[in-house]
């Protein structure tokens, strides 16, 4: 058996220390984690990176992509010089990616109305998540969305529409052993009066991940910082709930390296 | 506080009276509310149980979260799913709301549709009805009691939920409807402050008896995130938080009372506000390098320093007082003095201190009273 990959910072803050895996048990059900991010500092890289953990030989999880940024050869390059080949695990049954870009997708050419797009979308997933439970072994579906203000503009701008189909998608990591993982901008919604998407996502997410430039302004071996707001509500375990975690990274060619303000050298 | 308010949940409305109503408020700096609602669910359920509560039992309707948390809430207090569906109905509006997931068994996409609870839970699948979630909210009430006749407490999960899926006037209606039915007994909800406009928040005020609001302990400064001050108070408002109750009482008087709130592995703990606002008066005072606190040596010898206006030269040798005597020994002296010369025409000035607390810059001039 080959040796877990050394866990980072960030996957300490997700989990606590020792765990390369997000919990298994269906008992313990599913949570949702948010990831904030704006134009000077991208978050994309932390999806990647949750994307390359769930596919990890170590864990037997199953991940539905649902793209509304980038087709899959976008993804397969960057996680390809990550070390994960996505075009296996997708031939593996372990990915299922589901391209939103392409027009014909739940019949968007025939005219159908948003929602019934959005119900469509939510009926293949659940019947992702369905299938996948039914094969022995497999235990946790992750969900993750990129991203959702490309979702919201799908929605032709109704967030409560991408709302309910959070709404929906949540309710399945109550239900089954389900995770759901989301990407956000928080500067598309600075200009808003009224409380927006932002805000509620950030209430129904159990897990925030901001993603910001440093304070002190721009560094070139610095890039940035990362928070990470472990809400945690009920958990036996009680391992790294309501924690406030704060570093920085990083971008290197094939990785991103987290790290303790201060503690570069 | 927070048992006062289960009592008067608990003790429900009388006759002829709106049932008392209770709105949970929290933002999300310090999003403690479903813990609170969490507790006052548990805390009625017991009375509920043991017969001790003038309402037969609860009908909650969840909206923001499932069926099975509850029920899992419901194990972890120590109650028996199975029989708590005598005195426990939920009004599921979490699995489907918009019945979405029935459109999909219909067309044969997915195929199981339960909320995955072993509570006896009624689905409701279009919560943008009002109307219909009344009745369906007073058709299990009705269950809860042989003769269809008894009273009943009404939960709603999230308020915010609601508002989002339908306007504030039909939600206003809707909580006025419960609170003046003859059978609701009393009423919580919980309500985000800062997902609502203002005007939503007060409206709803409006249609409330108690208020209870959770706010941060101490704000956070807006600094850098980076600082570390910054990100313990985020981390410590996850866990604790000021519980500030308003509540209007029937002859009218408005009494706010406050506790301190934390949550804890064994569950949520209400204390009363301890000198925490000693902290926060220390994280206002600016960092300079000089001391301007008062150690508790330098207060009580404040406290003992005699004050020039306050004696006379009681025939002794006028002293200049050189702040080394101790307050007592002069008020005996001035308690003898008084009571020797009180049938003497001589002029006295008395002086009764206002307050300990008066400041030393005060607009009297206490040289004024000098009599040397």
């Amino acid at each position: 058996m080959a040796n877990a990959p050394p866990s980072t910072l960030l996957d300490d803050s997700l989990d606590g220390k020792a765990a390369a895996v997000f919990s298994t048990s269906p008992a313990a059900g599913g949570r949702m984690i948010l990831v904030e991010d704006c134009v000077e500092t991208s978050g994309a890289f932390v999806v990647h990176h949750l994307l390359k953990r769930c596919l990890s030989p170590h864990s037997s999880d199953v991940v539905v992509f649902l793209s509304f940024a980038h087709p899959f050869s976008h993804y397969d390059r960057i996680l390809r010089k990550m070390g994960c080949n996505l075009s296996v695990q997708r031939d593996n049954k372990r990915l299922m990616f589901l391209d939103m870009l392409v027009l014909e997708r739940l019949g968007r050419d025939r005219g159908k109305t948003s929602e019934d797009v959005f119900i469509a979308l939510f009926g293949e997933i659940q019947k992702a998540v369905e299938l996948c439970l039914s094969y022995e072994g497999r235990q946790h579906i992750t969900v993750i969305i990129d991203d959702v203000s490309l979702m919201e503009v799908d929605a032709n701008g109704s967030s409560n529409l991408v709302l309910d189909f959070l709404h929906y998608c949540y309710s399945l990591t109550a239900q089954f052993g389900c995770s759901l993982i989301t990407l956000n901008h928080d500067d598309v919604y600075s200009n808003e009066d009224r409380p927006g998407l932002l805000l509620k996502l950030e209430y129904l997410a159990d897990v925030v991940i901001k993603v910001e430039p440093l304070s002190t302004g721009l560094a070139s071996d610095v890039h940035g910082q990362l928070t990470v707001s472990n809400k945690g509500i009920h958990d036996g375990s009680g391992k790294s709930r309501n924690k406030v975690h704060n570093f920085h990274f990083r971008i290197k060619d094939s990785s991103v390296e987290y790290f303790y303000p201060g503690s570069k050298t | 506080m927070a048992e006062w308010i289960c009592r008067t949940l608990r003790d429900g409305g009388l006759e002829g009276e709106h049932a008392p109503a209770l709105t949970i408020n929290d933002t999300i700096g310090c999003p403690l509310g479903s813990f609170v609602f969490d507790h006052i669910l548990s805390q009625l359920s017991s009375f509920i149980f043991c017969q001790k509560s003038q309402s037969n039992g609860i009908v909650l309707v969840a909206l923001s979260r499932s069926p099975l948390y509850y029920e899992q809430l419901l194990k972890s207090k120590g109650f028996d799913v199975v029989t708590s569906s005598t005195w426990f109905k939920i009004l599921d509006c979490y699995t489907d709301p918009l019945g979405w997931r029935s459109k999909l068994v219909e067309s044969g996409s997915i195929r199981s549709l339960s909320s995955g609870s072993s509570l006896t839970v009624n689905i409701c699948k279009n919560v943008k009805d009002l109307d219909e979630l009344f009745s369906s909210i007073l058709e299990l009430g009705k269950e809860l009691s042989g003769d269809g006749k008894g009273r009943f407490t009404v939960a709603i999960d999230s308020v915010s939920s609601l508002l989002r899926h339908t306007s504030v006037p039909s939600v206003a209606a809707l909580l006025s409807n419960l609170r003046s039915h003859d059978q609701v007994s009393s009423l919580f909800w919980l309500l985000h402050l800062d997902m609502h406009e203002t005007r939503v928040t007060a409206a709803l005020e409006y249609m409330s008896s108690m208020k209870a609001t959770i706010e941060p302990i101490v704000q956070s400064v807006d600094g850098p995130r980076g600082n570390s001050e910054n990100l313990s108070l985020m981390e410590q408002n996850l866990r604790r938080g000021k519980f500030c109750v308003r509540v209007k009482r029937r002859n009218g008087r408005v009494r706010m009372m406050f506790e301190e709130l934390s949550v804890e592995k064994s569950g949520i703990k209400f204390t009363p506000l301890s000198s925490e606002d000693e902290m926060t008066a220390q994280s206002l005072v600016p960092k300079v390098q000089f001391n301007l606190q008062l150690s508790e040596k330098e207060r009580n010898d404040r406290a003992n320093v005699v004050l020039p206006f306050e004696h006379q030269g009681n025939g002794k040798t006028i002293q200049i007082y050189d702040g080394r005597k101790s307050l007592n020994d002069d008020k005996a002296e001035m308690q003898h003095t008084s009571v020797q010369k009180v049938d003497s025409n001589r002029g006295e000035i008395i002086y009764f201190r206002d307050s300990d607390d008066e400041m030393p810059d005060s607009d009297e001039d206490p040289d004024d009273d000098l009599d040397i």
